[in-house]
């Protein structure tokens, strides 16, 4: 850990939504490089909201992003592109690319006017290729792959963008159990390996748990943020959903159904 | 990387097809000229008869020219359209930029002279021909974008297109009502559609235009191809949308604006030239596909003039008429056999 004790990215007193309407308030963390952080709550929490405002798609309302120690918003379009990748849930708009066009544009923040590729550019797309065992599908079309792959694609695309920070939103939507595991693990091998820290929303808390480094609960108040097992200690885990329907058990770290 | 080197034989086998349709279109006509006579004449030499050295310079010649403008510029723009609206079924004419362009054009034919009685055919109203249609296509473009911002769902689009067609025929259509039958006429001819009427100086604006268009589009390349992955993402990498959304659009309406202006409303080239590419030219790539795209668009238009010049007689059909007989067929086999049209 040669970084430690520097922030990748803090966040202090954020409060996020749209206009006047508030969506959740006075959220505080901070991650250094290398982190897996996920972030988990209930549905229309202010997950996605988060991550759109951190990537800089709409405005915070009030308080601090501090990306590399620079607020967020005084990065221009092109120098945030080399410190902040993204992977939306959206689809991409052209299904026709192949896999390694749509990794190489990963690269466009590096490349010249005409997107030209360098040598280097070409060694960090197969360096991407590599690390998401895409090799053997590298000139398949994007609408030829079922979902794991594409989701694999996308995610290696940010990893050739190589910057800092990689924010998901929900890597693990649509995919079977397997491939939840799957990408999660290479998360975790990308920020450990290359020392990127990477924040995704999520609603597999159980895997969560097991593999992140940091978990950020938002739960409407205080959104308690820290190491899993101390979070799990705290019993802030119990109260995220309604206890008369699943109630969480901090030895297993997992959530029984109340028959 | 799948680069341009990977199809230069296809780019040299199409520059030969281009030369080929050229030489085509340049030996038919209602003149019967043997074709030794065009090969030497192009190179130089008298040919027997005077009036053909005359009729290939100044009529074949022109015309093909313009037929390669016409067809590379209208193709280029309907790739960009498919690009920027996500939408493998936009193109100049159904979303309704053509459209645009028919109403410019018939404010002014028809319009103007209806208020002022002003009637010119002077290189000063060309210009101004050109303008007119230009801004009309820009119009409806800003339009059709601003709805497809709100609108996501591409049917919808290409059905407001439609609207906006029907709204400009109908304004035409009242239009042509109160307009003397002399402009009626003047605005019925343009709106066939025609690339052999045009002078060496409205030649030589219409390149200008297409030069200015395709400039943008090349400047364009890298944005176009970050737009391959929706907008957020392009954004994501570090492409300012506004900037980028911009000189699309005013690159899209120069060439479908300023092209419709001089050779009038020409259907399908601009939706069908770029899904016939991409079967032979399978990449997204733009640095790639604008030139693919250009030459191919340049061969058929040259094709489908040639098929309009019926061999041998004085008879000229509409070109609009050829390019949709040739076009609508072409999008409906693609439809019915790759199912869900990409871009």
């Amino acid at each position: 850990m040669a970084k430690t004790g520097k922030n990748i990215l803090s966040i202090s007193q954020l409060s996020i939504g749209y206009g006047s309407k508030t969506v959740a308030n006075n959220i505080n963390f901070d991650l250094g490089a290398g982190m897996l952080c996920g972030v988990v709550g209930v549905n229309g929490i202010g997950k996605s909201t988060l991550l759109r405002t951190l990537g800089g798609f709409q405005p915070k309302l009030s308080g601090d992003i501090l990306l590399n120690g620079k607020p967020l918003e005084k990065y221009s379009s092109s120098a945030q592109s080399k410190e902040l990748s993204v992977v939306l849930t959206e689809q991409p708009a052209s299904k026709n690319l192949t896999v390694q066009e749509l990794i190489a544009l990963g690269r466009q923040p590096y490349t010249n006017w005409l997107g030209t590729l360098t040598k280097e550019d070409k060694q960090q797309i197969q360096a991407s290729l590599d690390a998401f065992l895409l090799n053997e599908l590298r000139h398949s079309k994007c609408h030829e792959l079922s979902d794991g792959q594409l989701q694999r694609v996308l995610v290696a695309r940010a990893m050739a963008q190589d910057t800092s920070l990689i924010l998901l939103d929900e890597p693990t939507t649509h995919l079977d159990l397997y491939h939840k595991v799957q990408i999660l693990k290479m998360l975790q091998e990308l920020a450990h390996n290359k020392q990127k820290t990477i924040l995704f929303t999520t609603h597999e808390i159980e895997l969560a748990i097991q593999l992140c480094d940091r978990i950020l609960i938002l739960d409407g108040k205080d959104h308690p943020f820290g190491d899993p097992c101390q979070l799990i200690e705290q019993k802030h885990f119990d109260q995220l959903f309604p206890s008369e329907m699943v109630q969480f058990d901090g030895k297993t770290g997992s959530f029984k159904v109340n028959k | 990387m799948k680069g341009s080197r990977t199809y230069r034989i296809s780019f040299v086998l199409l520059v030969l097809a281009l030369l080929c349709s050229w030489l085509l279109n340049i030996s038919s006509g209602s003149v019967n000229i043997p074709f030794t006579e065009i090969i030497s004449t192009l190179f130089g030499a008298s040919p027997e008869k005077t009036s053909w050295e005359y009729i290939i310079w100044n009529y074949r010649v022109p015309k093909a020219f313009t037929s390669i403008l016409v067809g590379a510029g209208l193709s280029l723009s309907g790739l960009l359209m498919q690009t920027l609206f996500r939408n493998p079924l936009a193109g100049p004419f159904v979303l309704g930029i053509s459209s645009g362009a028919s109403l410019g054009a018939a404010l002014l034919l028809m319009g103007v002279s209806l208020f002022t009685g002003y009637t010119s055919f002077s290189f000063l109203a060309d210009i101004s021909l050109a303008i007119a249609a230009s801004i009309g296509s820009f119009l409806v473009l800003l339009i059709v974008l601003i709805v497809a911002q709100r609108v996501k769902d591409s049917m919808a689009l290409l059905i407001i297109g439609l609207m906006f067609g029907s709204i400009t025929s109908a304004i035409v259509s009242v239009l042509a009502y109160f307009s003397s039958a002399e402009n009626l006429q003047r605005f019925i001819f343009w709106s066939f559609g025609s690339v052999g009427n045009l002078s060496v100086s409205q030649i030589f604006l219409m390149g200008s235009i297409v030069a200015l268009g395709v400039l943008l589009s090349i400047l364009s390349i890298k944005s176009l191809n970050a737009f391959l992955l929706g907008e957020n993402y392009a954004q994501s990498l570090g492409v300012s949308l506004k900037k980028s959304r911009l000189t699309i659009i005013i690159a899209t309406g120069l060439l479908a604006g300023g092209i419709t202006a001089f050779a009038g409303p020409i259907a399908f080239v601009g939706l069908a030239v770029p899904h016939l590419t991409r079967q032979v030219f399978d990449t997204m790539e733009h640095k790639v596909l604008i030139p693919a795209v250009m030459l191919y668009g340049a061969i058929l238009m040259l094709l489908c003039d040639t098929l309009a010049q019926l061999p041998n007689s004085a008879s000229v059909l509409p070109i609009n008429a050829i390019t949709s007989l040739v076009g609508a067929p072409v999008v409906i086999w693609l439809l019915v056999r790759k199912r869900k049209m990409m871009f």
